[in-house]
């Protein structure tokens, strides 16, 4: 049983496009700042001029754990799991999960790509794999 | 007017209670408040200030029912951990600028008979931000660790750098008989128990207790009437470090904000500094928030925790108590960093008894270091 998002009036367009297996950012129109998660202002000069970035996919691990204790429902019965820090190619951030190759094999600086894992109907995450794994 | 130098804590408590399933929490908070009234010489009839945290949105108002105060200062800054540093940092503001003239600092928690997992029971508080990350996975330890991956890659730091910091606070803790785990540690000990979320060992992780404390803050000028010998606020700041836009540094944590301001408040060099109180949830907070703090370069954070240089007796003891790592850890022990400095600075702790210490620095570090934290920073001396 997955974790699911609450999706909101500020993060339905992100989810919306995970759902077409497309993963987006937010570029602000007018000072130009990337940024993640989304939310409807940029905090750097407060604009409401949005812009959907879509995101190429790859990028690199910025940091990771390989998590052997979480009690948690939906965690507990997949150990180990990989958390991780993705930086994407554009630049932003974001955490998430890196699978597709043995816990032990994930290294800071590895080169990894989306791939779409539809955990509900209608709710798709962006997890990484290493480049070049087949699934 | 600055506040720095014009409040001082007059009054300190720890509850020796490491294991309480026959008491509630209040009743720590209680028992704690009554303590730290006793050691200052007040009654609870002169609280005029009440803080506290960790008991729920609005639990203050609940917590001042059980104590049946009414104060004319309320404060439940609720950060995480540092909230109670925080709040002596609130408690200077407030009596320096004459909204209360007698605070009390309470915390209690029995997070321990209650069998409450922290730090590995999962980390998601529900807030919008919480949604992008919940469906990972994360944990406390998890976030942690994400910060001590990333200081291995960039620094070189290694698991034994770790180890040691858990050894040395473990050794501290042999010298507090109240402490929940007292028995000496190796570094490959601490090697040796089982992996949590890697690099972060069982050793390397804060233990479980129940526990509480309370802390009674005033003016210098009523603190010179009191029992004890006051030890002054000379300074300090506040910070908070998150995920921004997406493009976080995860060795950019608060205590980077708020440790050069909190010295430059109370006209301090980190030289100065005898003694340090640092939140220690996991052996890599204590490595990142001394470099953070300044006390050596960024990556000279492992050599710096080695060779017993942050033990009693080194150049920067830390945590003479034996902190979250080996004495007492109820969720959210920035009290006990207070609490054992105040301590230090009367010249209270015999065999652990930093000599002469007159100056103590306090970090607080409050939520998940590699996600949103906050950090509170004071500067404490006697005077």
């Amino acid at each position: 049983m997955a974790v699911l998002p609450r999706i909101d009036e500020e993060s339905r367009g992100f989810w919306e496009a995970l759902a077409r297996h497309e993963l987006y950012f937010q570029r602000c129109r007018d000072c130009g700042r990337a940024r993640f998660p989304p939310r409807a202002l940029c905090p750097a000069c407060l604009s409401s001029a949005t812009a959907w970035v879509r995101a190429s996919g790859r990028g690199t691990v910025y940091s990771f754990t390989v998590t052997y204790q979480n009690q948690a429902p939906g965690f507990r019965d997949v150990l180990p799991y990989v958390l991780a820090i993705v930086e994407l190619a554009e630049g932003p951030r974001l955490v998430t999960n890196i699978v597709g190759c043995p816990p032990e094999a994930v290294r800071v600086g590895m080169a990894v790509e989306v791939v779409f894992d539809d955990v509900a109907p209608e709710v798709t995450l962006a997890k990484f794999r290493p480049v070049g794994d087949d699934p | 007017m600055s506040i720095w130098g014009r409040v001082a804590v007059v009054g300190a408590y720890e509850h020796p209670a490491r294991f309480a399933p026959d008491k509630t929490a209040y009743q720590l908070h209680a028992e704690s408040a009554r303590g730290a009234l006793a050691d200052a010489g007040l009654g609870i009839e002169q609280v005029d200030g009440f803080f506290t945290s960790g008991v729920g949105p609005i639990g203050i108002l609940s917590l001042a029912q059980h104590l049946d105060l009414e104060p004319c200062y309320l404060d439940s800054q609720s950060i995480g951990g540092s909230s109670f540093v925080s709040h002596c940092l609130h408690a200077a503001a407030a009596i320096a600028g004459g909204l209360c003239s007698v605070a009390l600092v309470t915390y209690g928690s029995t997070a321990a008979s209650q069998r409450f997992a922290i730090g590995t029971g999962g980390a998601s508080g529900g807030d919008p931000p919480d949604e992008f990350e919940a469906p990972f996975g994360p944990t406390i330890v998890g976030s942690y660790a994400l910060v001590a991956r990333r200081h291995m890659h960039a620094y070189g730091t290694t698991s034994e750098q770790l180890a040691e910091i858990a050894v040395t606070m473990r050794r501290h803790a042999g010298l507090n008989p109240h402490a929940k785990y007292r028995d000496p540690i190796t570094v490959e000990d601490v090697l040796a128990s089982r992996m949590i979320s890697s690099p972060l060992h069982l050793l390397d992780c804060c233990i479980i207790s129940d526990g509480g404390g309370a802390l009674v803050l005033t003016s210098v000028e009523r603190a010179r009437d009191l029992r004890r010998p006051p030890v002054v606020i000379l300074g300090g700041a506040e910070a908070v470090r998150h995920h921004g836009v997406g493009n976080r540094d995860l060795l950019d944590i608060a205590a980077c904000q708020s440790g050069p301001l909190a010295l430059a408040r109370a006209g301090v060099a980190h030289a100065d500094i005898d003694v340090c109180q640092v939140y220690d949830s996991y052996t890599i907070t204590v490595l990142v928030t001394l470099e953070a703090l300044g006390f050596c370069e960024p990556g000279e954070g492992g050599a710096f925790c080695a060779g017993g240089r942050i033990g009693l007796g080194g150049a920067l003891p830390v945590n003479t108590d034996g902190g979250g790592l080996s004495s007492n850890h109820p969720g959210m022990r920035g009290i006990f960093l207070v609490i054992e400095a105040v301590r230090q600075l009367r010249g209270e702790r015999g065999a652990a008894q930093v000599p002469g210490a007159e100056l103590a620095l306090v970090h607080g570090t409050g939520g998940m270091l590699g996600g949103r934290h906050s950090g509170a920073t004071l500067v404490l001396g006697r005077v």
